[in-house]
């Protein structure tokens, strides 16, 4: 696989003779992402000038995950009155406020002649008559997708004042064949579902993969051989190997925030399962939990210092947190019902979970003390939740009853934004990538 | 490997219609195993058998939800299981621990396991030896009735014994 991290780069922030361009103006348009009910703003991104249709694509790209987030309200192209011929000249703004564009988004992409992209673009604010930012990229040709993304990861921060998430990629399970012989095999995409591609034959049964914080790395549990154990794949050599040697089943892999940790269950020849972390370094291992008890899907809070985990030490399964040294884990999930998967938002400030009551299984939010509990999406079977890298939407799978297979959702933390996620063919356990470099 | 866990899974539920009249059991697993039912005709299988251990002993056990404790139904097949493997010592055994699908993967994949070394330290107490006895859990990724309802998920909280020495 090519090296992606080299291949863009950010040159600087045009200054091209405009006024404002590099000041802090103060902005009319903005996002207050915090509000409760955020009214989509509504945005007109236009065709990026270029001598292909590459223009157009790229705009179509920033467009669609505007679109998605659900923060944005791109404008019908129809209903454009100026059109962009000079994206180096200020636009006419009335000509975009009438038709009520708060923001607009110009641009063009060039050959440089030595087979990359040149690809420039400026974010209007309408009402304040003003360049909000001006910035150039790089790349090679075939990853424009990569610049529309990191182009909308800049409109998104400049607006919203939150890092984007669109530059971003989406490891899951790809499951095709019948339920009680299914193939599934790892596969990665971009978080539009773009790109995708497999990472194993589906030989083995393959899952829960989760990206290293750090690296091109993954960590997933395959039952290669005929023995369920946590693997590490590099994905730029498609080198594999086994995460330590132990004895019995290995599952439930996380890296530590830092990378240089897996943090995972192992199974105990009594039948109970605790948890362990293992340095990659010094191939160290720590023991985490005692208990006679199933202690699993462990996540480490973003500042490395806690675990969240799911254990049945109380009966039924609930959510723990300790020390990331082990031990005293405190109960904070005492909602109707069993909790499991517990994710750490990046932020910090939210653990994602599932939750299975009324025979129904729901995807929500807590804060870290287990107080402010929020069900974002309800359904028969759904479970799996993974953070975008700002925290602020999640991924998770759903499989409605009588329906062969699951799929992804994605679902904002207002449950109000939740886009189905296309892929080839059926697919769960998706983890989200950190902001690619 | 794969053809005796093929032909290992259809009479096993015959067996569960027949001794335990699960409700729903007959009606799902018509067309399911319409063909299997075919395997099964050959009778009882000769003495220490793969076909014997399957269709007569029966080769799984079930379990009530999120639980892994040997149910006092589970127990009689236990024991004819140890009884068996007692006389046929020259099979070695690999109990798998399935859950249904009610449940999140990791936590089904420690189910399972559980369930898994409940029925393999039952088999011990009777007497099989533990070095002949290897546990493997599926958690969810293995069900045996794929419905979204009761009857489909009965079928798949269980542990099946699997020859592994033998006939192949």
């Amino acid at each position: 696989m090519q090296n992606l991290t080299k291949t863009i780069f950010l040159i600087a922030a045009l200054a091209a003779g405009l006024a404002a361009a590099t000041m802090p103006a103060r902005a009319l348009v903005e996002i207050d992402i915090n509000k409760g009910n955020v009214e989509p703003l509504p945005i007109a991104v236009t065709e990026f000038i270029s001598a292909d249709g590459r223009g157009a694509e790229i705009a179509s790209v920033i467009e669609a995950d505007l679109r998605r987030s659900g923060l944005f309200a791109p404008i019908e192209k129809g209903a454009f009155i100026e059109k962009i011929s000079n994206p180096d000249a200020a636009p006419r703004f009335q000509d975009w406020t009438v038709i009520n564009a708060q923001a607009l988004v110009t641009g063009k992409v060039t050959d440089t002649g030595d087979g990359r992209l040149r690809a420039e673009y400026r974010l209007w604010d309408t009402y304040a008559g003003q360049q909000l930012v001006g910035e150039q990229f790089f790349s090679s040709k075939d990853k424009w997708r990569r610049i529309a993304h990191i182009i909308a990861d800049s409109i998104y921060q400049r607006l919203t004042g939150e890092t984007g998430y669109f530059d971003t990629r989406i490891v899951y399970v790809d499951e095709s064949g019948p339920r009680n012989n299914r193939v599934k095999k790892l596969a990665i995409m971009d978080q539009d579902g773009a790109n995708q591609r497999f990472l194993t034959d589906g030989r083995s049964i393959v899952l829960t993969p989760r990206f290293s914080p750090t690296r091109q790395e993954i960590t997933y549990m395959s039952y290669e051989g005929g023995q369920p154990q946590v693997y590490l794949l590099q994905l730029e050599t498609g080198q594999r190997e086994l995460v330590g040697n132990f004895p019995g089943m290995t599952f439930a892999p996380r890296f530590s925030p830092g990378g240089q940790q897996i943090v995972m269950s192992l199974l105990r020849d009594d039948g109970n399962s605790n948890i362990f972390v293992m340095d990659l370094r010094s191939r160290n291992t720590t023991r985490l939990t005692t208990a006679n008890a199933i202690d699993t899907s462990p996540s480490y809070s973003p500042d490395g210092n806690q675990v969240v985990f799911t254990s049945d030490r109380g009966g039924r399964a609930q959510i723990y947190v300790m020390s990331a040294a082990g031990g005293n884990p405190q109960r904070i999930s005492f909602g109707d019902g069993t909790y499991s998967t517990p994710v750490w938002s990046p932020r910090g400030d939210l653990i994602a979970f599932t939750k299975q009551t009324g025979g129904e299984f729901q995807i929500g939010v807590m804060r870290t003390d287990g107080s402010g509990e929020r069900i974002l999406s309800s359904g028969f079977l759904q479970e799996g939740p993974t953070w975008a890298p700002n925290g602020r939407v999640l991924m998770f799978f759903r499989q409605p009853a009588g329906s062969s297979g699951p799929q992804l959702y994605s679902i904002d933390l207002t449950g109000r934004h939740e886009q189905k996620i296309p892929t080839v063919n059926f697919g769960s356990d998706p983890a989200w990538s950190p902001l690619l470099e | 490997m794969r053809s005796i866990a093929a032909i290992a899974k259809s009479p096993a539920c015959i067996a569960l219609v027949a001794a335990l009249a699960v409700a729903g059991c007959a009606n799902k697993q018509v067309p399911n195993n319409a063909a299997d039912l075919g395997l099964g005709a050959g009778g009882a299988g000769a003495p220490g058998s793969q076909q014997e251990f399957t269709v007569s002993i029966g080769d799984r056990i079930f379990f009530d939800t999120d639980s892994s404790v040997i149910r006092a139904d589970a127990q009689g097949i236990l024991s004819r299981q140890a009884q068996w493997l007692n006389q046929y010592s020259s099979y070695s055994i690999t109990v798998e621990g399935h859950a249904d699908e009610r449940g999140t993967r990791e936590y089904n994949l420690a189910l399972g396991a559980r369930r898994a070394a409940s029925a393999r330290d039952f088999l011990v107490a009777r007497g099989v030896a533990a070095n002949r006895i290897r546990t493997i859990s599926y958690g969810k990724e293995r069900p045996v009735a794929t419905c979204d309802d009761l009857s489909c998920w009965t079928q798949n909280r269980r542990a099946v014994t699997v020859l592994n020495g033998g006939s192949s």
